[in-house]
């Protein structure tokens, strides 16, 4: 029999897989901090997620906040930053820091054998972190040259500008380092933000992999003995301040071969009901490889190497961004493209054919994301920390596999309008 | 220990199969023994141009992501100097799907001369994105030219100059395909919730009818032994001066191979290694240092290179990197140092063994070098380093004569 080449295989639709999240494990340590776990993988690994109320929402002086949770692992009151550094390195384990607007976070990853070696550590960083001045100082110098870096690249200006614009430069989400916020850090700033936000702070653990069998003991005697969760911790509220022009067009290098392009509006957050339906609407427009930004002005006009659209992960509210960098002389011609592609979509239904290939894409990739205690503990944490439970993760499934193409081209007509958008290209 | 089953079909392809019924997923990958080494120096960037080629279209499939997608798939694929390699990740009971895409892109592309036209365009923006526009984008550019005069590894996967993939034409794509994509010159790998039996029968059925073809013999100019210490100076609007050394090292099979990555994981790996602690905290000579090597199959470069502190001259800072190497050879490091890297090197192992798409690519990228197998005995090889092995080791890749500098300055520097 010739086998016939020109005919796809049967598929499953992706639709009509069922697709689970599997359920956490809850402890409450004896301070109250709750612990959302995870046990399963094969390799003896495990991560531990720290993640505190201390994002730059709770700084009251910029850069606070990230420089903080930086300079955390650089010092003790018995061991200098190499020698916390050595701790964790020498058994191979990973701490990592991170600051976002609303949380900042600590993450171990380690080999599971030697957990028991590497917590204590943590644990003596969270009550005695110093914040020596040297370390400050060194950390603002070698910033401060990172940033003059940084500030030579479009891209970098551009996501800088645009946040600005849609938030406000006062918002957490719209503001930025400077050298100048560099300059004004002082030890002071940081070992009261520390105190009141690490120290005494609000702390939510996340946990994954495979656990040492005493887990549950372990965690208390490292975390649950410390003065974590003991006041309530007030959440600050910023106005969003969103700039009243709408188009920009900035000159960084004059002998830049590229332009950064920006095209931004607002979105509301997560609980909006629209939230799930955009995301559909996102896929066909610029989500993933198959989109028509892609289509059109990569894989047809080859003006770009890369073209995205995509819904930012704010807790407080969202925005839709489409993001490239586009040849000098082809930027006008894309973002026109870009318009094209919203005009087409608010006034012709999206082909059936179309739509149920993002659907099988979405919940192929979904079932892609489950895969693996990490990624099932870090969708967990992101619903937590947004508020959410299971139920919305079962009703976006929903949304995704119901979804018609009028319900689509109803939502194009609401949120994929031209005027809406802040437009900026950074040359 | 990774376990998997291994065939080859009669035109020559391997298969390796890895199970793992914990996931619902299937990753298929096919690396084909092709990297930018192999591409003539006249037309050089042509394994990465032809790697985007790959999703133009092939003789019964006009468009390769569309169909993948619809079964809930995902895809990509990188080009090296040694290999290029596709994979992609679906809901195993969609596998099929892969095979059939996968195989009519191994049979023949759609030689399309639109696709061919836009992909020249979308890699001459992709260079300028990562090389032209973006602060010391032509270093390594520059760097691989210094320290290689004969062996292709003197030119990025990229390519040498825009020039050269703007002039590819269809002749040249045609002539690349049916040289190195072929059965005999690639391994598929396929890991995830499948069973060997069925990847049989799916391999017989689309990999089968694909004739082989004629083996390809690599036969590249070596590099000879360098025998004079290089540099060259480059001024360019840059915020900060930038020094970056490198020295000549053993290639995969290197009897040093195992020792030299862990001495770069003593120089550079991490906040308590000897760079980053002696020169970015205690001297502050420089704002940011790495220390790595190019892990390449044929003989590589072992690379130091950082950003200098603001008002630091150049000389200073290459003394003082050049004093911490001579350290390397002089000092015999205590075994905790050593104990160190190495369990920083079985945890890097474990954690990149979690998905299954990192395990596919390690077992086809092994297999490419020799046997798959290999890839669980690494841990043991590096566990086997001895603190005398890293220092003649040392000994053997820091000798003056073998090393090439770029001397990169800021034009702006008062």
């Amino acid at each position: 029999m010739i086998l016939d080449r020109t005919n796809a295989p049967l598929i499953k639709d992706a639709v009509d897989f069922d697709i689970q999240i599997k359920p956490y494990q809850l402890y409450t340590l004896d301070n109250g901090v709750k612990v959302y776990a995870f046990e399963g993988g094969a390799q003896e690994v495990m991560l531990l997620d720290l993640v505190f109320s201390a994002g730059n929402s709770y700084e009251t002086k910029n850069w606070v906040a990230p420089a903080t949770n930086y300079l955390l692992k650089n010092g003790t009151s018995n061991k200098s930053a190499f020698e916390v550094n050595d701790a964790f390195e020498f058994y191979g384990a990973f701490l990592n820091r991170s600051c976002y607007n609303e949380t900042a976070t600590i993450s171990l990853h380690c080999l599971t054998k030697h957990f028991t070696k590497v917590i204590p550590v943590v644990s003596e960083i969270l009550v005695d972190a110093v914040f020596p001045e040297n370390e400050i100082a060194i950390y603002q110098q070698n910033q401060i040259q990172q940033l003059t870096l940084n500030l030579k690249k479009g891209d970098f200006i551009a996501n800088r500008f645009i946040d600005e614009y849609l938030f406000g430069i006062d918002h957490p989400y719209g503001k930025y380092s400077s050298e100048t916020a560099y300059n004004q850090l002082t030890r002071d700033d940081l070992t009261s933000f520390y105190n009141k936000y690490y120290k005494e702070g609000e702390c939510t653990v996340f946990m994954a992999g495979k656990f040492p069998s005493n887990i549950e003991s372990i965690l208390n005697q490292y975390i649950g003995s410390l003065p974590l969760n003991k006041n309530v911790i007030e959440k600050p509220v910023h106005p969003i301040i969103a700039a009243t022009q709408k188009k920009y067009s900035v000159v960084n290098d004059p002998s830049s071969v590229q332009g950064a392009i920006r095209i931004a509006r607002h979105f509301p957050n997560r609980h909006h009901p629209d939230f799930a339906g955009a995301q559909v609407l996102n896929n066909i427009f610029g989500g993933f490889f198959g989109s028509r930004l892609m289509s059109n002005i990569r894989e047809d006009k080859g003006y770009t190497y890369g073209i995205h659209s995509y819904l930012q992960n704010h807790i407080q509210q969202s925005a839709w961004l489409v993001s490239t960098d586009a040849g000098k002389d082809v930027c006008r011609a894309t973002i026109d493209e870009v318009y094209k592609e919203m005009a087409i979509l608010r006034t012709d239904l999206v082909d059936k054919d179309e739509l149920n290939l993002v659907k099988n894409y979405m919940l192929g990739s979904l079932l892609g994301d489950l895969d693996g205690p990490f990624q099932i503990i870090g969708r967990w944490k992101s619903y937590i920390l947004n508020g959410l439970t299971e139920e919305y993760f079962y009703n976006t499934i929903e949304t995704v596999r119901a979804i018609q193409p009028k319900q689509v081209q109803e939502l194009a007509n609401k949120y994929l309008q031209e005027d809406d958008f802040y437009e900026l290209v950074v040359y | 220990m990774i376990q998997f089953d291994r065939f080859q079909l009669e035109n020559g392809l391997k298969v390796l199969v890895h199970q793992d019924l914990t996931t619902p997923m299937a990753v298929v990958n096919i690396l084909y023994n092709v990297g930018a080494k192999d591409e003539h120096p006249n037309k050089t960037g042509f394994a990465h141009l032809f790697e985007h080629l790959m999703f133009g279209g092939s003789v019964n499939i006009p468009d390769y992501d569309e169909p993948l997608q619809r079964a809930g798939g995902e895809n990509n694929a990188y080009t090296t100097n040694d290999l290029t390699n596709y994979y992609c990740q679906l809901p195993a009971e969609n596998i099929e799907t892969a095979f059939w895409l996968e195989s009519d892109r191994m049979l023949s592309l759609a030689f399309s001369p639109k696709s061919l036209e836009v992909q020249r365009k979308v890699v001459c923006e992709e260079f300028k994105e990562h090389y032209i526009n973006k602060p010391y984008g032509d270093a390594w550019h520059k760097m691989r030219t210094l320290a290689y005069t004969k062996h292709p590894y003197r030119w990025m996967t990229i390519g040498a100059s825009l020039e050269h993939v703007e002039q590819a034409t269809m002749e040249d794509v045609k002539d690349f395909f049916f040289q190195f994509y072929r059965p005999n010159n690639a391994i598929l790998v396929v890991t995830g919730n499948v069973k060997t039996e069925e990847v049989k029968l799916l391999a017989e059925k689309w990999f089968g009818p694909i004739p082989a073809g004629k083996p390809y013999q690599r036969n590249l100019p070596v590099e000879p032994k360098q025998e004079k210490n290089r540099s060259i100076d480059v001024r360019a609007d840059v915020p900060m001066d930038m020094l970056m050394m490198t020295w000549h090292m053993g290639g995969r099979f290197d009897e040093n191979y195992h020792a030299t990555d862990l001495l770069t994981e003593v120089l550079g790996g991490g906040a308590s290694s000897r760079l980053y602690e002696q020169l970015i905290k205690v001297r502050q000579l420089f704002s940011s240092i790495s220390c790595f090597h190019f892990g390449t199959i044929d003989p590589g470069l072992f690379v130091i290179t950082g950003k200098l502190v603001k008002g630091i001259s150049m000389s200073v800072a290459e003394k003082a990197v050049l004093e911490e190497v001579e350290k390397m050879k002089h000092e015999i490091l205590d075994e905790k140092e050593v104990q160190k890297v190495i369990n920083k090197t079985e945890s890097m192992i474990c954690f990149e063994d979690m998905s299954i798409m990192n395990r596919a690519q390690s077992l086809a990228f092994y297999e490419l070098i020799g046997d798959a197998a290999l890839m669980n005995e690494e841990l043991e090889k590096y566990q086997a380093v001895t603190p005398q092995k890293i220092q003649t080791t040392a000994k053997t890749i820091f000798e003056d004569t073998n090393r090439n500098t770029l001397y990169y300055y800021s034009k702006n520097r008062a």
